[in-house]
């Protein structure tokens, strides 16, 4: 059983909920991302989604898309996201990790190169943005025998039989966008939310999270009702950045509202 | 991995105009590499171009707009003094300087602007790197009576004063990008992030043959009318077809519209002219082609200036309408075929032909344009007088004299 697998039957056997926070790789530094991820497990969080920093990321709102700009300042590549991963896996042998990325930086490298590394590491799932099923076919034959999965988005704009292929591709589980417009927008309908998710839960078994627009422990508390897991970004990033001169104060700042989110999320039921 | 960058045996292809299939994918390039947002707003957008690209009325209309608003046909123009001067082939010149707004860009966003009339988008985005897309689309949007927002990096803003103030006083809002290297590449991914907000009720109309499908062949098809003219007019004038043809590539529209049409003319030797900058030795400059490898961006797989990470890379030309890192996938498939050579001339060479083209034909050619003329320069000598050599003349150069007096020390 895969770690994300195993990760989400735990949950529901508990009748909990999966708390998903993203960071990007490198932002404050590379050092302290390490650290942040550790902070994260530590006030609640079930999986970490670890972004690759990317110089067009055109499917992040301007909080990810600086965070993106301050890793690769600092130099972070795609070999730094893979020596985090090795470094907090050092110590953590349970909490799933996922890379959330773009396609150049593992075309350059080579899908093969790319996945051998993330094995390597300890790399438990990809979301890769802009390879939708459609170009993913390369790419999937490749990342199968591997074990890694292969974490697909869906849209409110995701039709019927677009959804039948995206289900069919996917493994781990679902991430469903709940706006349309980028990460980071406002906003959230939870009711329209429920209503794609009963759609999506037709046709698949696989849990469902929703992610874009989860900004805090009421809107954390209200989605987390409806699914099986909730991601937050954008919110956990602005925080980073805000104090980014501090890092004390920032890894406590962070340790409350992950704990924050996870009475929320827990209080369900 | 897909097989990328490497020479695609031509001799069984039937037809080069036979791309892209039905995914949007020329050969290993193009397709549609963007998040699931936007997934279902290309669809529909792909849906309603195939059906009106095939319409009587929506084609009449087209038609009927390029004659009498874009002033179409443009000429095909014997540069007769400037041939003698080079001592070979004889040059002719494409002349879409002459068209409305005073480029080919105006060609794709008429198009693009009824398109979204027909689709019901009351608002139209666009991205801009030198104006003058921003412009055309400014210029249709006023016409039509559409909202207008066009991104431009702030960099560029600053660089192209003049076409700010055009767009602005078109009605159109342009909003500065300040992320990224505050260019062309920061505002396509800034308008991106609009569409897929705003998708409901906006179209955007992208400038070049790059993006995700079906904007490549899209953008292709509605410029595809300067090679059709240019073809025609070569035989009426000359009674045969063209030996070469020359265009400037930056994401590479005007070059694809030239091309297009001649792609089975086997006897036709075809020339994309890429942005030299610095020269391609220094590491300074936009040849993607000449210089850079196959990735992904901007929604399709084709050739990119990139670091050994994958990071896109800055740019350097003195043109700012080819100051881009990536290129039309479609180019990316005729070089690895082989049915086009792309080449590349530096600043300064395409500053020389800027100069020439001003003094002996008494044309001021857009500085994109100018690195046609300067290529074109570098190989008609060396051809027969009867030669003919086709050179798209893509815009007028009046919205670079600032760059060019700046570039020689005079202050205006």
């Amino acid at each position: 059983m895969s770690r994300i697998e195993a990760c989400f039957t735990a949950l529901k056997n508990n009748n909990k909920k999966a708390l998903i926070p993203f960071i990007t790789a490198g932002d404050p530094s590379i050092d302290l991302t390490v650290e942040l991820m550790n902070v994260l497990v530590d006030a609640g969080a079930d999986i970490i989604e670890l972004g690759v920093p990317f110089s067009d990321p055109m499917a992040d709102g301007p909080v990810i898309q600086r965070a993106s700009e301050r890793a690769l300042a600092n130099g972070t590549n795609t070999d730094d996201v893979f020596n985090i991963v090795k470094t907090f896996r050092s110590e953590n042998e349970s909490t799933p990790i996922i890379l959330m990325g773009y396609l150049n930086p593992i075309e350059v490298m080579g899908y093969e190169t790319f996945i051998d590394k993330a094995v390597d590491v300890g790399v438990d799932g990809l979301i890769i943005v802009d390879l939708p099923p459609e170009e993913s076919v390369e790419f999937g034959k490749v990342l199968k025998p591997n074990g890694i999965d292969q974490i697909f988005l869906v849209s409110p704009t995701t039709n019927g039989e677009r959804l039948d292929r995206i289900c069919e591709a996917a493994s781990g589980f679902l991430y469903y966008v709940s706006l349309k417009g980028v990460t980071g927008s406002n906003q959230l309908d939870v009711k329209a939310v429920g209503d794609k998710l009963d759609e999506i839960r037709s046709k698949t078994n696989l849990p469902l999270g929703v992610g874009f627009g989860i900004k805090n422990s009421q809107i954390a508390k209200d989605v987390g009702n409806i699914s099986d897991a909730v991601v937050v970004g954008s919110a956990l990033v602005e925080r980073i950045a805000e104090h980014a001169g501090n890092s004390e104060k920032m890894k406590s700042e962070i340790f409350s509202f992950i704990s924050s989110l996870r009475t929320a999320l827990d209080s369900n039921g | 991995m897909l097989e990328v960058n490497k020479k695609i045996d031509n001799s069984d292809i039937d037809s080069f105009k036979s791309m892209p299939d039905i995914r949007g994918h020329f050969g290993p390039y193009g397709g549609r590499f963007v998040s699931e947002t936007l997934m279902g707003p290309l669809q529909e957008l792909e849906e309603a171009y195939f059906k009106y690209a095939k319409d009587p009325d929506f084609i009449a209309e087209f038609e009927h707009d390029l004659k009498h608003y874009v002033g179409r046909p443009s000429p095909l123009y014997h540069a007769k003094r400037w041939s003698e001067q080079l001592g070979g082939a004889q040059i002719y010149l494409k002349r879409e300087d002459l068209n409305h707004t005073g480029a080919h860009k105006i060609n794709n966003t008429v198009g693009q602007a009824l398109l979204a009339k027909l689709m019901g988008k009351r608002r139209v985005i666009a991205e801009t790197g030198a104006g003058q897309h921003g412009v055309a689309t400014a210029t249709v949007a006023a016409r039509y009576g559409m909202e207008c927002v066009v991104y431009m990096g702030a960099e560029d803003i600053q660089r192209q004063s003049m076409n700010v103030f055009r767009m602005k006083l078109l009605g159109a809002k342009v909003v500065p990008v300040e992320s990224g290297s505050k260019t062309l590449k920061d505002a396509l991914n800034e308008a991106m992030r609009d569409w897929v907000t705003n998708v409901d009720d906006t179209f955007y109309i992208i400038g070049t043959v790059a993006g995700p499908h079906p904007y490549p062949v899209m953008v292709r098809d509605f410029n595809a009318v300067v090679g059709r003219e240019a073809r025609q007019q070569c035989l009426d004038q000359t009674g045969r077809l063209p030996d070469s043809l020359v265009a400037c590539v930056g994401g590479g529209s005007n070059a694809i519209g030239l091309f297009h049409p001649f792609l089975d003319d086997k006897s036709v030797a075809i020339y994309g002219v890429e942005a030299a900058g610095d020269g391609i030795e220094t590491g300074r400059h936009a040849a993607p082609l000449n210089a850079g490898k196959p990735g992904v961006l901007h929604g399709n797989r084709t050739y990119l200036m990139e670091d050994k990470y994958g990071q896109i890379i800055e740019t350097h030309s003195i043109s700012a309408g080819l100051d881009y890192p990536g290129v039309g996938p479609e180019h990316s498939w005729l070089k690895d075929t082989g049915r086009a050579n792309y080449v590349s001339v530096t600043d300064i060479e395409a500053l020389q032909a800027f100069h020439d083209l001003t003094r002996i034909e008494g044309i001021i050619p857009a500085l994109e344009s100018s690195h046609a003329l300067a290529y074109t320069a570098k190989i008609a000598p060396e051809m027969d007088k009867d030669a003919i050599i086709i050179a798209n003349l893509s815009g007028r150069g009046d919205k670079d004299i600032h760059t060019v007096a700046a570039h020689e020390g005079i202050t205006l």
